[in-house]
């Protein structure tokens, strides 16, 4: 609905009072150049790369299957091999745990964050760029996921499914996270698409999809490439809480069901300490590097929040 | 009230350099007078008139001197300026609709800016109310929002909060660029209203619209490229321009009754000069049809007539 | 040439989209081979909007538009796609009418994928160069270029190249330079006009009624949504009739004459006629243009001048709003 006011700016020659525009740089240097001064991200950057590192590298270099139970029970973190980070209750070897935890965790994110910010790109895109009944029925969708209770449904399904793998957290959680995605990506959707140059992309014969695929999500990139990541940390976080309260995979290992057993085995009355603060600090600084990644990156691409 | 500017200059500091966006303006403005300051966007207009106010975080004061009613004002100072401001100056920014807080009423919204200066809202309540009255707004209008108004009540409810405590100087800057034709001939001439009234001493009337400022300004001020081109009494500089750059500027506006069947109108071929890194010499010379030999050296802004200052080498001689 | 028939568009408003609210009631004009026709309104007088319709960037809602015969009102998918070959447009902003992060010659491109995708590399580029000739840009200057390294005037005149791609008959030019400044502005205009001298009709949609009256043959003034006063241009301005079209006049500022004196001018009622001039030719039509019956809109006064109902919705035109 278009209804001009007399407070339509549009009438306004571009005589800017901020000031005159700087001088024109090739947008990959400018990025690059801001990137590397920004400590958030490069603190973001390089924890997020050491902890990824070690989940790869990890089980490699302690190859002891984490569900094994041959340990001295209860030992401290040492530097013998195998005692790195001390063992549990049932002799099982920490450090293995956490770093076969770490890659369960970081498949999680990717998985289950991937599959939201698919379903929320496509939904958010349909909704902002259509408009009308097709925007009212997709928002109706959303809504509805939005107030499904989550942890009631997974209670319910995990009581019909005794054997659940990570993919099934993955995939659950990737069809639960969606719906912010979806609203945030149909907000700018909706705003980039009453701009000038979408018109023109109509008025050269293109509709719907190109223009979509062609016009707007490249020019929403950089906001696609925040909304993923905040996705990804979010995954992380909702499968961790899921693990912890005994809701996660029944086989394997993850960051959380670790905390879950330190939990139900009474580590922290024993004083295991060893047994949950890996994970704990394991989730917290994966989670707290994507989030800080996000207002670095955020302050990258956004000049405003850039300080000169 | 007189103002006196003098030799001021105000870069932009960028990735890339200083952008020398004022670069050395010396003029006065008289008591009464409503000077109107145009030019094309880029030629350090807007820059001018903010400067004189408050420099913003990314403008750098580089030199020069305002003196206003006798009195320097530090511009170059945030803390200093603060009695300056409101007081002695006062502002109608550009976009001035848009500058009112939407969540607020307005009468809440005067009453909180009153108190902000140290005043007793009750001491002023009288006067913004017969001024509202003055503007041709209803009473009613300190009860609303300002989403409820139009763009022209706006308009005249921003210039009479900013004139509310009788500036010496009111600075307007393109206060009638988004409006429609109507409202802006409503506008100017409550610019002009205050004048009268007394609310405000002088103006400076910050627009691109050369034929408003016929309608409204004593002498208008042509700015080209972050320098002064010309400034005389609005009715020398409409019909016995000697700037080139006015007389082309002039020219090229369309008027009523004008056709293009009957008289083709010509623009001013090229672009204004970048002011990272400014030409030496006069800033128009790579646009002009009359440049010669001297223009590869800058002329100065000086006074060939009474109240009449150009700057040019062809206008003022070789030897100004 | 381009023919509106009786025009109009209504949005839905209100709560569960109960009311209607005619943004455009009944718009009916010409736009013919080699002429420039302005549509001036101020702020909600759906000039735009009327744009748009002829653009097919609105659905409209009632009405007609005929090009060379053809009704093109309901046209979509591959028809529309041939509706732009010979309709194409140029908006306000230059700065939005590109994606900020491609080249700006990418809307060449867009063109050439959809409507020329066989066409030789070399034999495209020779056609790019005389567009952009045709509107007295250096192809070195201006191709390979990002849009923030263009100036205003530079990336209109892109944008008219651009619609010169493809066999135009009607070019929609929406505020194409109020953005501009004073000195690119009028050649951009004496673009228009020479393009319009080789055959080309323009809608050239306006709030500044100097530009149109400079450069246009037919004047159309549109206020909230309904014509009030149309003819050729030099009878419009020479004899204003509706008491808006005047009140427009009055407003704008010229650089020779004082507002006061132009009102001034103004001011000497028509000899003779108190009353609506409308409702003198029609006294039986609906005080509103309802849209609903065939009642005539517009009453003629001379040749090629025409006026509407002079009270609409027994408002009183006044000068402020």
């Amino acid at each position: 609905m278009s209804s001009s006011t007399q407070a339509d700016t549009k009438s306004v020659p571009v005589q800017s009072a901020d000031g005159p525009t700087p001088v024109a740089r090739k947008p990959r240097g400018e990025f690059i150049f801001f990137a590397l001064r920004s400590k958030k991200f490069i603190f973001s950057v390089s924890l997020l790369s050491f902890l990824v590192l070690l989940a790869i590298v990890g089980p490699l270099i302690d190859g002891t299957d984490p569900l094994a139970q041959n340990l001295t029970v209860n030992t401290p973190p040492s530097i013998d091999p195998g005692y790195w980070f001390g063992t549990t209750t049932f002799g099982e070897d920490v450090f293995a745990q956490f770093v076969n935890g770490l890659r369960a965790t970081f498949f999680v994110g990717l998985l289950g964050g991937g599959l939201a910010a698919v379903i929320g790109m496509g939904i958010g895109f349909a909704a902002g760029y259509k408009g009308g009944w097709v925007d009212e029925v997709l928002n109706m969708v959303t809504n509805v996921f939005l107030v499904i209770p989550t942890l009631a449904v997974l209670i319910v399904i995990s009581s019909y499914l005794q054997q659940r793998g990570v993919l099934f957290e993955a995939i659950f959680v990737g069809l639960t996270a969606w719906p912010w995605a979806a609203r945030a990506i149909r907000a700018q959707t909706f705003s980039l698409r009453s701009r000038d140059f979408i018109d023109l992309a109509r008025l050269s014969g293109r509709r719907g999809l190109k223009i979509i695929v062609l016009e707007i999500a490249p020019n929403m990139s950089s906001y696609l490439m925040l909304t993923f990541i905040l996705l990804f940390g979010n995954a992380i976080l909702i499968a961790a809480s899921l693990d912890f309260i005994g809701l996660g995979p029944t086989g394997g290992m993850s960051l959380g069901l670790m905390m879950f057993n330190s939990v139900t085995w009474a580590a922290l009355l024993l004083g295991i300490w060893w047994w949950f603060i890996p994970p704990g600090i394991g989730i917290m600084a994966t989670v707290g590097a994507l989030y800080v990644m996000n207002v670095g990156l955020d302050e990258i691409f956004n000049p405003k929040l850039r300080e000169l | 009230m007189s103002l006196q500017v003098t030799d001021l200059k105000v870069y932009y500091r960028t990735l890339a350099g200083d952008v020398r966006a004022l670069d050395g303006a010396t003029f006065s403005i008289g008591d009464g007078e409503i000077m109107g300051l145009a030019g094309e966007s880029g030629c350090g207009k807007s820059t001018l008139g903010n400067s004189l106010i408050r420099l913003d975080g990314r403008m750098k004061y580089v030199g020069g001197n305002v003196n206003l009613d006798g009195a320097d004002v530090p511009i170059w100072d945030k803390q200093a300026m603060i009695p300056f401001r409101f007081r002695e100056v006062s502002v109608v920014p550009q976009y001035a609709m848009s500058a009112m807080n939407p969540t607020r009423k307005i009468g809440l919204m005067v009453r909180e800016l009153i108190e902000s200066r140290g005043m007793a809202f009750r001491d002023i309540n009288v006067e913004l109310e017969r001024r509202i009255d003055v503007v041709g707004l209803d009473q009613s209008v300190l009860k609303r929002y300002p989403i409820e108004l139009s763009g022209g009540m706006k308009q005249r409810m921003v210039m009479v909060i900013s004139t509310l405590l009788n500036p010496s100087l009111l600075i307007a800057d393109e206060i009638t660029s988004a409006l429609d034709v109507s409202t802006q001939r409503a506008v100017a001439e409550t610019l002009v209203s205050f004048r009268d009234h007394g609310f405000v001493k002088s103006m400076m009337v910050i627009t691109h619209d050369v034929s408003i400022l016929y309608q409204i300004a004593d002498s208008i001020l042509i700015m080209y490229a972050g320098k002064l081109a010309e400034k005389a009494s609005t009715t020398t500089i409409i019909q016995r321009a000697l700037h080139p750059y006015t007389q082309m500027l002039v020219a090229s506006l369309p008027e009523v009754g004008v056709r293009y069947a009957d008289k083709k109108l010509t623009g001013i071929p090229g672009s204004p000069p970048s002011l990272l890194t400014p030409p030496t010499g006069c800033r128009f010379r790579a646009r002009c049809p009359l440049a010669f030999a001297k223009c590869a050296e800058e002329p100065p802004f000086v006074e060939v007539e009474p109240d009449h200052s150009v700057a040019c080498w062809k206008v003022a001689g070789p030897n100004a | 040439m381009l023919s509106l028939k009786r025009i109009s568009k209504s949005y839905k408003v209100g709560t569960f989209g109960g009311k209607d609210f005619l943004a455009v009631r009944d718009v009916s004009f010409d736009i013919n081979e080699g002429e420039v026709v302005s549509l001036i309104g101020e702020s909600g007088s759906g000039k735009t909007t009327v744009g748009k319709m002829v653009l097919k960037l609105i659905e409209i809602t009632h009405g007609a538009i005929v090009l060379d015969g053809v009704d093109v009102a309901s046209v979509k998918g591959a028809d529309l796609k041939q509706y732009y070959r010979s309709v194409q447009g140029v908006f306000q902003d230059p700065f939005s009418s590109y994606n900020p992060i491609f080249k700006a010659d990418r809307v060449f491109g867009m063109l050439q994928s959809e409507y020329f995708p066989d066409m030789a590399r070399s034999e495209w580029n020779d056609k790019i160069e005389a567009a952009l000739r045709a509107v007295t840009l250096e192809p070195d200057q201006v191709l390979g270029k990002y849009p923030h390294q263009l100036s205003g005037g530079q990336l209109q005149r892109l944008l008219v190249a651009r619609a010169l791609l493809l066999d135009l008959k009607i070019l929609v030019a929406d505020e194409i330079i109020s953005m501009l400044d004073a000195s690119t502005r009028i050649d951009v205009l004496n673009l228009l006009a020479e393009l319009k001298a080789r055959g080309m009709g323009i809608l050239f949609i306006t709030h500044d009624l100097s530009l149109g009256n400079y450069i246009s043959e037919k004047t159309v003034i549109l206020r909230r949504g309904v014509i009030v006063e149309m003819g050729a241009t030099q009878k419009v301005f020479g004899n204003p009739t509706h008491p808006y079209t005047r009140m427009l006049i009055s407003s704008v500022p010229q650089l020779h004459k004082k507002w006061a004196q132009i009102e001034a001018e103004l001011a000497a009622p028509i000899a003779g006629r108190g009353g609506c001039l409308f409702h003198e030719a029609y006294p039986l039509a609906g005080r509103t243009h309802d849209g609903a019956s065939d009642d005539p809109t517009m009453a003629k006064i001379e040749d090629d001048h025409f006026v509407g109902c002079f009270e609409l919705e027994s408002e009183k035109i006044s000068r402020v709003a």
